[in-house]
């Protein structure tokens, strides 16, 4: 934090910094607890319940908001879009950062966290689907560690070693498409194993595939979205390529964004019709489910065509951010609202405050370190000794 | 000690592991798994339960778990519907609206684990926690336990629980079928003590023919379903009932597919994705790659014409040029000796009269130089 107000030369007591403090100090309690007292202490967790919003916001929409990294990188380098090449680094960043998190929260959510590895060296489950997220989600973040240490080795001037994780690129891209979609889609996947508990208008043999789809809206939005809020705090970092380029992005994904919700919103309404559950739509869990559909995918399709087409770069960032809220109600709807909705309101789920700070704490520590490093390292600008890769 | 079916569909996630055995692949094919032959059960008979709670306390005594707050003959904790907990393998609940007349009073209801033929808490397990043995017990191991309780999640009976309280050791308890003493060749705890053999302890195979004959031979008592013969592709414990058995609390809507089977069409996507997608996108790359080399080629290609034919353009009009000011030259020239020699003439025609023609000679001569 010094270092921070040494190198910008702002004052430390900003009131980001003193709300961030303050979160940080309630994370560390609530996170001696956890580790000491156990979940009982901290959680709502129950027999019906077992779990949260650490598996339902953390690591669900954890992951998908983190998608940015192999849809940008995949869009640029294996697509040929070189007109997006501005967006990658951030995304990449926003990607491991996210990925970063989720393993961390899993590490308070998990029984035992210390036999995280257990799956891999003690004995595989590989009929699990969560054998194939926990696989998927480790060679992942390797992968996207990779992917982002150009810009920590351009920032600390190892020359070599970046030239050598350059000539990579293709194949760490490649890689990346294939383990995300194997873990988004895993991830839906997941609660195929629970039809009994799981609302019918939200279990579909589809969910792999919605979650994979929802993954890439997920990680366009999250693109602008993040580019927007970089723009707002941190232009000063930017060249001027990034700033040249942000429209462009934001046209760009914006109108691929709009055209996989269209995707999506027929391939939901094809769900609701191989369930034959037309009849629950009129019932108050089918109320939300519209309100999910029309709200959070219909309506962000039509607003983001919009958008592109009026070159409305204002809607298109709004419309954005609205689109991430639709992915995080989409997530808490499947792991937590409409999950276990066969049971009385007395044994549901609604979480412990002590759950929501850490959640929040995470996030926070997310946000410190994405601004630890654009403040330092070569993300929304290109370093001037290095050629663009 | 692993099942079949998990055998035959680990081939689909070890192509995650990035290895590839040689096994079988069944998960498509017709093969059906019915359990283990002479695997052993449990039948449970509500119409003989009367709610006394021995079994609860049987099964506290030979898993030695915790004493419980109020005593086991405390009956009024009846009156509150409980399910299993971290301390607690079986409850007794009792129901008392029931809709055949041939029972007087009320229903109870036995619950601990059902150990399905295909466990789905077995098929969930990322550490392979969880196995049916052979003896039909489905036991779990907490020595790798990672606790992320998704066998919590995925068991449709609600079963395990967990010991949230521990911090350093929680493990996930649920019902063992008492499987260290039946590999003894003891009855399960609850079974044991058990004053009206409203349990009864046997091979799967004869528990149904029982349960058949009870209901052959009483019609009116029971309803015509054994409970678990199909459910969830069928489990150990079998239950016969006076009601339906949704009005015991029991679900009717959980359908006779065993768990596995509702993630195998998923888990097959695997070495699809794995096979497919790395030659997609190296293709989607070279062919990008190559359309950025054609349109390279081709704007180089584009430029040098250009500047050839802006070189030879210029050349042209150098040329036409050159030849404009040689012809003006030429022309100026023409024009000049024409001048000179018409001056010329003049005076040759006045020299014609003044008889002087070396002078009009010379002047052209100096004009062309």
């Amino acid at each position: 934090m010094s270092d921070e107000a040494a190198t910008t030369g702002k004052p430390l007591l900003t009131p980001f910094n003193v709300i961030a403090g303050i979160i940080v100090v309630l994370g560390l309690i609530v996170t001696v607890l956890r580790f000491t007292v156990g979940l009982d202490a901290v959680t709502n967790l129950s027999d019906y319940n077992p779990w949260g919003i650490w598996i339902g916001f953390d690591l669900l929409v954890g992951v998908a908001l983190a998608a940015g990294g192999y849809v940008t990188s995949a869009a640029v380098y294996l697509f040929g879009m070189k007109k997006y090449h501005s967006a990658v680094r951030p995304a990449i960043l926003t990607g491991f950062l996210g990925y970063t998190l989720v393993v961390i929260a899993l590490h308070y959510d998990v029984g035992r966290p210390w036999r995280l590895p257990y799956p891999f060296i003690m004995q595989r489950g590989t009929t699990s689907l969560l054998f194939e997220v926990a696989a998927c989600v480790a060679l992942y973040l390797t992968v996207l560690f990779i992917e982002f240490s150009p810009a920590a080795m351009e920032w600390l001037g190892l020359k070599r070693a970046r030239k050598l994780v350059v000539r990579l690129t293709i194949l760490l891209t490649i890689f990346g498409v294939v383990l995300s979609t194997l873990h988004q889609s895993s991830l839906g996947a997941l609660f195929l194993i629970a039809p009994a508990k799981l609302h019918p208008l939200w279990y579909s043999p589809y969910l792999p595939v919605y979650f994979f789809v929802s993954s890439i809206i997920a990680g366009l939005s999250m693109v602008i979205f993040e580019s927007t809020l970089s723009h707002r705090y941190f232009a000063d970092k930017m060249d001027a390529a990034h700033l040249k380029e942000k429209d462009t992005v934001a046209l760009g994904f914006g109108k691929a964004a709009s055209l996989v919700l269209a995707g999506y919103f027929i391939i939901k309404v094809i769900g609701v019709s191989e369930g034959n559950n037309w009849h629950l739509l009129s019932t108050n869990y089918g109320l939300w489910f519209l309100v999910e559909l029309l709200g959070f995918v219909a309506l962000p399709c039509f607003l983001y065509a919009v958008g592109v087409r009026d070159k409305n770069i204002k809607l298109i960032k709004w419309t954005a951010a609205w689109t991430v809220l639709g992915l995080v109600v989409n997530r808490l709807n499947i792991s937590l609202v409409a999950f276990n909705w066969h049971l009385p309101a007395s044994e549901r789920y609604f979480p412990h405050w002590m759950e929501i700070v850490i959640t929040v704490f995470l996030v926070t520590l997310g946000v410190l370190a994405f601004r630890f490093i654009v403040t330092r390292m070569p993300i929304l600008y290109s370093h001037p000794d290095y050629e663009d890769h | 000690m692993s099942i079949t079916r998990r055998k035959f569909l680990s081939w689909l996630g070890a192509a995650t592991a990035g290895t590839t055995l040689g096994n079988t692949a069944n998960a498509a094919s017709n093969k059906h798994f019915s359990g283990y032959p002479n695997s052993m059960g449990v039948l449970f008979d509500n119409t003989r339960c009367i709610g006394c709670r021995k079994c609860e306390e049987g099964c506290n005594t030979v898993n030695e778990l915790p004493a419980p707050e109020r005593p086991f003959d405390d009956l009024s904790v009846l009156n509150t519907r409980r399910r299993t907990d971290a301390k607690t393998y079986t409850i007794v609940n009792r129901y008392d609206a029931v809709s055949n007349v041939k029972i007087k009073g009320p229903l109870y209801r036995k619950v601990q684990c059902n150990h399905c033929l295909e466990p789905a808490c077995a098929s969930a397990c990322f550490v392979r926690a969880f196995s049916k043995t052979k003896k039909g017990a489905v036991i779990y191991d907490a020595s790798v336990c990672v606790g992320c309780r998704y066998c919590m999640i995925a068991c449709p009976f609600e079963i395990p629980t967990y010991e949230y309280d521990s911090a350093f050791e929680p493990r996930v308890m649920k019902c063992t079928m008492c499987s260290p003493r039946i590999e003894k060749g003891l009855l399960p705890g609850c079974v044991e003590v058990c004053p009206t053999e409203a349990l009864t302890y046997g091979k799967r195979t004869n528990l149904l023919q029982v349960a058949r004959a009870r209901i052959s031979k009483f019609p009116d008592r029971y309803v015509n379903h054994i409970y678990g013969e199909n459910e969830m592709g069928g489990t150990s414990w079998l239950y016969l009932s006076a009601v339906p058995y949704k009005e015991v609390g029991m679900r009717e809507d959980l359908g006779v597919t065993p768990a596995p089977k509702l993630t195998a069409g998923a888990l097959s996507g695997v070495p699809i994705v794995v096979g497919i997608w790395p030659v997609l996108l190296t293709g989607i790359y070279a062919m990008s790659k190559r359309k950025e080399k054609i349109a390279n080629t081709e704007t180089k290609l584009a430029v040098a014409a250009a500047v050839e034919q802006a070189n030879t353009e210029a050349k042209a009009n150098l040329k036409s040029e050159i030849e404009a000011v040689n012809k003006m030259k030429q022309k100026e020239i023409d024009n000049a000796v024409k001048k000179a020699l018409e001056e010329a003439a003049k005076p040759k025609e006045e020299e014609d009269s003044d008889a002087q023609p070396e002078k009009a000679e010379k002047k052209p001569s100096e004009e062309g130089s």
